[in-house]
């Protein structure tokens, strides 16, 4: 009665698994007819049988589950904007340059929160209930540019209607609060303008640390890379022949990517000579950086010269040598830090990230002539404010006299001018957000101009020149451009230092700089595929992208100085601008706290300002900060520890089953003595199902051969449970005794029956 | 549910639903999911293929006509999947057998039949191992053919060294399954990239 039991409930068992066997249909169903008629032969005589219902029920839920996943994760991705141009470009271009558009996107996103903040706290209040153009003095062209205020080219120099719009500061008002939300504009500019800052760093740190988590440099993989590779990149799900083409070219390219790491890795050293040649390399790009920053220092000294002499004895080459001198040495220097990096014989990705460095320090020099300029001209502006201020109080106060003496009364009402008349101030602070645009748009049309003509007219002249030419131009000289990547990545990131330095004088650039990214999305992707070819040694992007990431925080920094500086220190134009009036430009902030918010957050905020509070507040941020420190080190040497040890454990693994043959004998005679015999009786106890089987499918081998009836984690797991016991799998190399078949199977379950077994 | 078609007996369609197709987890779902892969693959060959299987004729597909199905015409191993679930090894195929093929590939079917079935796939040559020669032969299907032959040689070595347990210089069924179980993309390989297609593949 047991044994008849156990055996309807063994058949019960295979038919629950027989759509996991790999066996052919035909087969599968004989089997399962014979198992059915058996168990309804007997079942009957045990009782019903249960749970089938619950079973399917439990599978149905299971599946709707996962399509329900997959769909919600189409969607996600389906939204992702410009992911198949991207994934078009990584296809043919590689992971590293289609890292670039990545960061552009990023940049783009953040970009969009960042016009968002800007657009709804500052711009919108101002224009729906501040006061209409035309109506004050700081709104209104003034009458000496009114007949040109709408030309052309005024209108590009950002002067003229431009400079009295809300684009610029010099536009908004600096009433306490409008109307009818008592909407405190002054105070909300300030805060948006800091809290750009505060955003931007939040989201930069968040994204770096996000980063770090994904794991490394891009550089390892993990222990079967090329095995991965090749036996699960293809998507069967591809239907369509374009997506071919493309899943095609990207497993080229990702095969390449691999090699060239493959090849570094494998390459000879001759260490000194290569530690030698880096030196030497570092030494002439010093020189170089040297020399050029010394350049702008006396070109910048020398136009501060110029600037003195009158402006008609100046030729034009001494007019403009600033400029002239930093386009020449954008120009120069990067191919030539390129050509001497050639010295040093990095891997790829490597290289990039020294030729970025280096290339940054260079734009440092060209931010430090445009800062030190834009400093002259606010300082110009701030003594001739003084003597504008001077005149206009004196005239103010003369038409009070007048006005007084005149009527007899003291109740003066504001001077009649038209708001086009009035006298006003230079207004640095506009003058400073008109430099920035000019700036941000000359860049753009540089860079377009680049690419138009550096890449897509070489591409046209290259393609269709070659035809009546003496030399292959395709092979030789000019051919197709590559795709500099890290030319771009810097103009990018400098460019967003500019947004961040201008975005407070120039609430409109923020919106500027998102159609510029928008059309440089799609102006550089068609220029990539079109006009370039991929590079020759094409290399993986370091997953992380952490390396663009610091150099933006790095650059974050930088601009956060001078806005923060202008802040604290330089008192605002006193006619125009939400800040007009104030002392400091912060003191909007005090007297927010004083007069609107209740008194104890007026102390808590004079004894927070406190320096007895801050140094050991701030004393104690840098010991946090140690702290954090030395746990991360911690934390990563434990990392490296371990992955050793998995290494280790692998090629232990690896050595044994090379090492089983010869020593075969040896473990035999010791297991003999062995009491546990804990692996010798298992292969003689399934000789006989494993002939059967063999017996019956010749051709075929045994799935999941290392299930051992053992599962340690689900994932490891090879073999679904196996009614009919544990299988090996068929004939091994070296056809020896079964033994030696066995030896694979202990690999996963190793913490198990082997723990006494002397190793090797 | 079952009377309204005449394709298949109760018992064919229980027989499948219990323990055959990986896809089918209820009857309900059965008869439209059997119904909707009959006619595909009747679709293939309509004069060939009899719209009556109850008394289990012995209908074959050649393979050029399996080849040109969207789901598999652009697929690089589309020969080798046909030959490895049709009956006689050549690519031709009965119902079972296509049955078979959309059960092992699909989302439902066990990780290990899946890794069973994958390299029975890869091995070109039918000797129960992926050679060298496999190897080279896959590599060159899935790049077309645009890597020189010094980086296929070099790639096949690494897959090898990588893979390669028993040191016998190919890779058995237990050295390829060790590898794929660990693979990050192989439990998720059929993830969509083309949302279309999902329908297909169910």
């Amino acid at each position: 009665m047991e044994a008849l039991k156990e055996q309807v409930e063994e058949k019960k068992k295979l038919v629950a698994t027989l759509r996991n066997k790999p066996w052919r249909m035909k087969r599968r169903l004989d089997v399962l007819k014979e198992a059915q008629d058996f168990v309804e032969k007997f079942e009957g005589a045990l009782g019903k049988g249960k749970g089938r219902r619950l079973y399917a029920f439990k599978v149905m839920m299971a599946k709707k589950f996962i399509k329900f996943k997959r769909d919600f994760e189409n969607f996600k991705t389906a939204c992702i904007p410009w992911e198949r141009k991207i994934k078009d470009v990584e296809s043919h271009f590689g992971s590293s340059v289609a890292s670039y558009f990545i960061f552009l996107r990023w940049m783009y996103g953040l970009n969009m929160v960042l016009f968002g903040l800007m657009f709804g706290l500052v711009i919108l209040p101002e224009v729906l209930m501040g006061l209409p153009y035309g109506t004050i003095a700081r709104k209104t062209v003034p009458r000496a540019e009114q007949d040109t205020a709408m030309d052309y080219s005024v209108l590009f120099d950002f002067e003229g209607y431009c400079k009295y719009s809300i684009l610029f500061y010099g536009f908004y008002n600096n009433e306490k609060q409008i109307g009818l939300l008592k909407f405190r504009l002054p105070l909300s500019y300030l805060l948006v303008g800091v809290g750009i800052f505060g955003y931007s760093l939040m989201v930069v740190i968040r994204t770096m640390a996000r980063n770090a988590n994904e794991g490394g440099d891009g550089a390892d993989e993990g222990d079967f890379t090329f095995s991965w590779k090749m036996f699960t990149s293809w998507d069967y799900l591809i239907g369509n022949p374009e997506t071919a083409d493309n899943k095609y070219a990207s497993i080229t390219t990702s095969f390449k990517e691999s090699i060239v790491d493959e090849q570094e890795n494998q390459k000879d050293e001759n260490i000194h000579l290569r530690r030698f040649l880096r030196v030497l390399a570092n030494f002439l790009i010093l020189c170089c950086l040297g020399g050029s920053g010394y350049l702008i220092y006396f070109v910048v000294k020398r136009s501060q010269d110029f600037a003195d002499m009158d402006n008609a004895d100046l030729s034009w080459f001494e007019k403009n040598e600033v400029e002239f001198v930093m386009s020449l040495l954008g120009l120069v220097c990067p191919p030539l830090f390129e050509t001497i990096a050639e010295l040093e014989d990095y891997h790829p990705r490597i290289a990039l990230k020294w030729q970025l460095a280096r290339i940054f320090a260079l734009f440092l020099g060209n931010l430090y002539t445009f800062l030190f300029a834009l400093f002259d001209e606010v300082n110009e502006k701030l003594e001739r404010e003084k003597i504008i201020k001077n005149e206009t109080e004196l005239a103010l106060a003369h038409y009070y006299a007048n006005y007084s003496s005149f009527y007899n009364t003291t109740d003066v009402p504001p001077p009649n001018v038209h708001p086009a008349d009035a006298i006003r101030g230079p207004c640095w602070e506009t003058g400073v957000g008109i430099e920035f645009v000019k700036l941000i748009v000359s860049d753009v049309q540089v860079s377009y101009l680049t690419i138009l003509i550096g890449d897509f007219l070489r591409a046209v002249i290259v393609r269709f020149l070659n035809y009546c030419w003496c030399w292959d131009l395709e092979a030789g000289f000019p051919s197709y451009g590559e795709f500099d990547i890290s030319g771009n990545v810097l103009g990018l990131i400098f460019n967003q230092g500019m947004i961040w330095m201008g975005a407070f004088y120039a609430p409109g650039l923020v919106g500027v700089n998102l159609l510029r990214l928008l059309s440089s999305m799609y102006y550089q992707c068609w220029a990539v595929m079109s006009c370039n070819v991929p590079h020759e040694r094409v290399f993986k992007a370091s997953r992380s992208n952490n390396f663009y990431m610091g150099l933006l925080l790095l650059v974050l920094f930088l601009s956060l100085l001078p806005v923060v500086y202008t802040i604290m220190t330089l008192s605002p134009s006193f006619d125009c601008g939400p800040f007009s009036g104030q002392e400091k430009m912060y003191d909007v902030v005090m007297q927010a706290i004083d007069q609107d918010l209740p008194a104890f957050i007026g102390n808590i905020f004079t004894y927070a300002t406190n320096p007895g509070l801050i140094i050991p507040g701030v004393l104690l941020m840098v010991l946090a900060l140690y702290y954090l420190n030395a746990v991360s080190e911690g934390y990563q040497q434990a990392n490296t520890d371990l992955k050793k040890k998995m290494q280790a454990a692998r090629d232990e693994e690896k050595n044994r089953r090379n090492n089983k043959d010869s020593t075969n004998q040896v473990m035999k005679d010791l297991e003999d003595l062995l009491p546990n015999k804990s692996l010798i009786p298992r292969p003689i106890e399934e000789e006989p199902p494993l002939d059967v089987e063999k017996v019956s499918k010749p051709t075929k081998t045994k799935p999941g051969s290392s299930g051992n009836g053992v599962n340690l984690q689900k994932e490891v797991s090879l073999a679904a449970p196996n009614p009919r016991g544990p299988v090996t799998h068929g004939p091994g190399p070296r056809g020896g005794p079964p033994l030696n078949t066995r030896g694979p199977q202990p690999g996963p379950a190793r913490g198990r029956g082997r723990g006494g077994h002397p190793r090797r | 549910m079952g009377n309204k078609q005449t394709i298949f007996t109760a018992e064919q369609l229980d027989a499948y639903q219990v323990g055959s197709l990986c896809f089918v987890i209820n009857t309900s779902s059965l008869f439209i999911l059997i119904q909707k892969l009959f006619y595909r693959y009747r679709d293939l060959a309509p004069q060939l293929v009899p719209l009556d299987y109850t008394n289990h004729p012995d209908v074959k597909l050649p393979y050029e006509l399996i080849g040109s199905m969207p789901e598999l015409k652009d697929n690089p191993f589309r020969q080798r999947i046909a030959e490895v679930f049709s009956e006689d090894g050549e690519g031709n195929m009965t119902l079972d057998d296509f049955l078979d093929m959309f059960s092992v590939l699909s989302e439902m079917a066990p990780r290990d039949l899946k890794a069973y079935y994958a390299f029975k796939i890869y091995d070109f040559n039918s000797d129960d191992f992926i050679c060298k020669s496999d190897l080279e032969k896959t590599l060159n299907k899935l790049t077309r053919n645009e890597l020189t032959d010094d980086e296929v040689r070099m790639v096949c070595e690494k897959v090898i060294d990588e893979a390669d347990l028993d040191n016998d210089g190919r890779l058995s069924l237990e050295d390829f399954q060790h590898m794929i179980v660990r693979a990050p993309e192989f439990l998720s390989r059929r993830k969509p990239n083309n949302i279309t297609y999902i329908l297909i593949w169910f």
